[in-house]
């Protein structure tokens, strides 16, 4: 076997063309992969988050984006994130509007399937509980309200409901609700105690006949976190800190498009 | 040098070396030395073979069981079957964790903060591939290796009419990009290769609808079509190098009989990492039998297509020790092989 032969200079271009091609490609790669940092910063409106969501880089950091809390959500609020959210692909969000999280697991079953904490009932010690996110005490599920175990045990808000529009709101303006909340085509669903303890049921099928309308204080799933008051002579719906921003509001308010909204990730503020 | 220390840094990029003199087995020597075959024996062992290449027993095997496997998750989710629930990253089968061991990686080195029930789905992770070969995750279970062959048999079409031409990429890349997202996780504080993980999207795809994200998939096997063959398999993917590391030390291998080699070479042909094929190239093979470097994927495409039956799966304690060659006395010390 004769030794090697040396390197030509036409196999030393071709070396280097290769060398060249791979250092594009890898580039090509790993810029591509970055460009998932600009929805990440230039996103308006903040995700609403399960139950239990880590602070939002924390929780993109942590999140595995394996869907495994998207499969236990009894009523489908969550949603894997598609390319549009760039670092956040994969990871659970929920349209309030479209499908809140009515808590009908009773627990947060979301948290218990999260196999890497990034949603969880105790944050980490180095990840100190937010003031502001702080809900003032464990909040109170109405639908067990009676039972040994009433609270659900996480301790930061996903966010906080605002009445956006009252000149919207049907309670403001003396409404009432006659028939289904959000319409024959609308295929949210939540569950009724009364109706079936473990069972959400489509919106659709439960039927209001209600001479004002007061669907966000009467569905609110958590205690005492919102009332109606009489602000400037109206019934008006007024939202308290113990409002966890689930969402339940925001998806059960007739008003097209709703009065009352999620201000995702935002603190409780009294104003 | 050590082979398994050798074929880890093929794995990273290195170029296969002819071995020394010194490091030829005896026996090794004695069948290069004396190994010949006619044009007659070539045209036999064709008319023999034929049936074995065309049933392709391993490359059915191996669809069928990446198959089960995407569609046990889809099902687990579609009709509630609860059988393994979540995704390729991350998943429970009837209730025990099972993490992949990438994405896993990534998250612990962007997030900073391991839990319990992640180091439990990594580690039940890390053993069942330490025990079935790293790599086999590539072939057996991932999606994006599936569409990444069709699209391959396409490239190999278009070849044929030569309407494209494979451009085969610096294998080191691979390593480059592995380090890159590695630091870039840590650095951030993002899992940033995740954002476009073939391998994550085509699983969400799968079991939770398909999105835009199938975009960047579709690009990438375009990609493939048209200008460099598996490229992502081959130079680009992270995850493959996680895994292939993880299986180095593994009892499942593709095993290599260099007596019943007929160093026609077309296992390179089929195979996706050819580099861990080099020592068939006549001469080459440094012992009698040889252990397919890490970087292998045991998909068994090679086996199929071998003619006399050189390459063949094998595990270690499991399957029987090859008897070793006998080499007559007076060509124990023959010269060089040719």
């Amino acid at each position: 076997m004769s030794d090697a032969p040396k390197p030509s200079d036409a196999r030393k271009q071709e070396q280097r063309r290769k060398l060249l091609q791979a250092a594009a490609v890898g580039c090509g790669v790993v810029g591509l992969s970055l460009t998932g940092l600009l929805p990440v910063l230039t996103r308006k409106e903040q995700r609403l988050r399960p139950p239990g969501a880590l602070d939002e880089h924390d929780f993109l950091a942590s999140c595995i984006k394996c869907g495994q809390c998207v499969q236990v959500c009894p009523v489908n609020a969550l949603k894997p994130a598609d390319l549009f959210d760039g670092f956040g692909v994969g990871v659970p969000f929920i349209e309030p509007r479209k499908q809140a999280c009515d808590f009908s697991c009773d627990v947060g079953q979301c948290i218990l399937a999260c196999p890497t904490g990034a949603l969880t009932y105790h944050k980490p010690e180095f990840l100190p509980v937010r003031e502001d996110m702080k809900v003032p005490s464990p909040p109170v599920l109405l639908a067990k309200e009676k039972e040994p175990e009433p609270n659900l045990n996480f301790t930061e808000r996903m966010g906080v409901a605002r009445l956006a529009r009252p000149e919207a709101c049907l309670s403001v303006r003396g409404e009432g609700v006659k028939g289904s909340a959000r319409g024959e085509s609308f295929k949210g669903r939540k569950r009724w105690t009364e109706v079936d303890r473990w069972g959400p049921v489509p919106v659709k099928d439960h039927a209001y006949d209600l001479e004002r309308c007061d669907l966000c204080v009467r569905e609110c799933p958590i205690k005492g976190a919102i009332s109606i008051e009489t602000v400037n002579g109206k019934a008006t719906p007024v939202v308290h800190d113990a409002c966890v921003g689930c969402g339940v509001c925001e998806m059960m308010c007739p008003a097209e498009p709703a009065a009352i909204v999620i201000d995702a990730q935002r603190p409780w503020s009294a104003s | 040098m050590n082979r398994t220390l050798d074929q880890l840094r093929l794995m990273f990029g290195g170029e296969p070396r002819k071995p020394e003199p010194q490091d030829y087995t005896p026996g090794a020597r004695h069948i290069h030395a004396t190994k010949k075959f006619t044009k007659q024996d070539f045209v036999d062992m064709e008319a023999r073979e034929a049936a074995h290449r065309a049933r392709k027993v391993w490359k059915k095997r191996r669809w069928a069981v990446l198959i089960s496997v995407n569609l046990m998750f889809m099902l687990s989710y579609w009709v509630d079957v609860q059988l393994v629930e979540g995704s390729l990253t991350g998943s429970r089968l009837l209730g025990f964790h099972l993490i992949d061991l990438n994405a896993a990686l990534g998250l612990m080195l962007a997030h900073k903060h391991i839990i319990v029930n992640l180091l439990i789905g990594t580690a039940t992770v890390g053993l069942v591939w330490l025990l079935l070969g790293g790599r086999s995750f590539c072939s057996w279970v991932c999606p994006y290796h599936l569409l990444s062959e069709w699209a391959e048999q396409l490239h190999l079409l278009l070849a044929k009419k030569k309407l494209v031409k494979d451009h085969p990429l610096h294998r080191g890349l691979r390593t480059v990009i592995w380090a890159s997202f590695a630091l870039l996780a840590y650095g951030t504080g993002y899992t940033v290769y995740e954002t476009i993980s073939p391998t994550g999207i085509v699983s969400r795809a799968l079991i939770y609808g398909p999105g835009i994200a199938l975009g960047w998939v579709g690009a990438l096997l375009a990609f493939e079509v048209l200008y460099s063959r598996r490229a992502w398999c081959r130079y680009l993917c992270p995850v493959g190098l996680t895994y292939g590391v993880v299986g180095t030390l593994s009892p499942v291998t593709v095993h290599y009989d260099l007596e019943k080699c007929v160093h026609e070479g077309e296992c390179r042909k089929v195979c996706l990492v050819p580099h861990v094929l080099d020592h068939i190239i006549k001469g080459r093979a440094p012992a009698e039998h040889l252990d397919l470097g890490p970087d292998c994927t045991r998909c068994g495409m090679c086996i199929d297509v071998c003619q006399g039956g050189a390459l063949s799966f094998s595990i270690a304690g499991v399957t029987k020790k090859p008897a070793p060659t006998k080499v007559p006395v007076d060509s124990t010390n023959e010269g060089k092989p040719s």
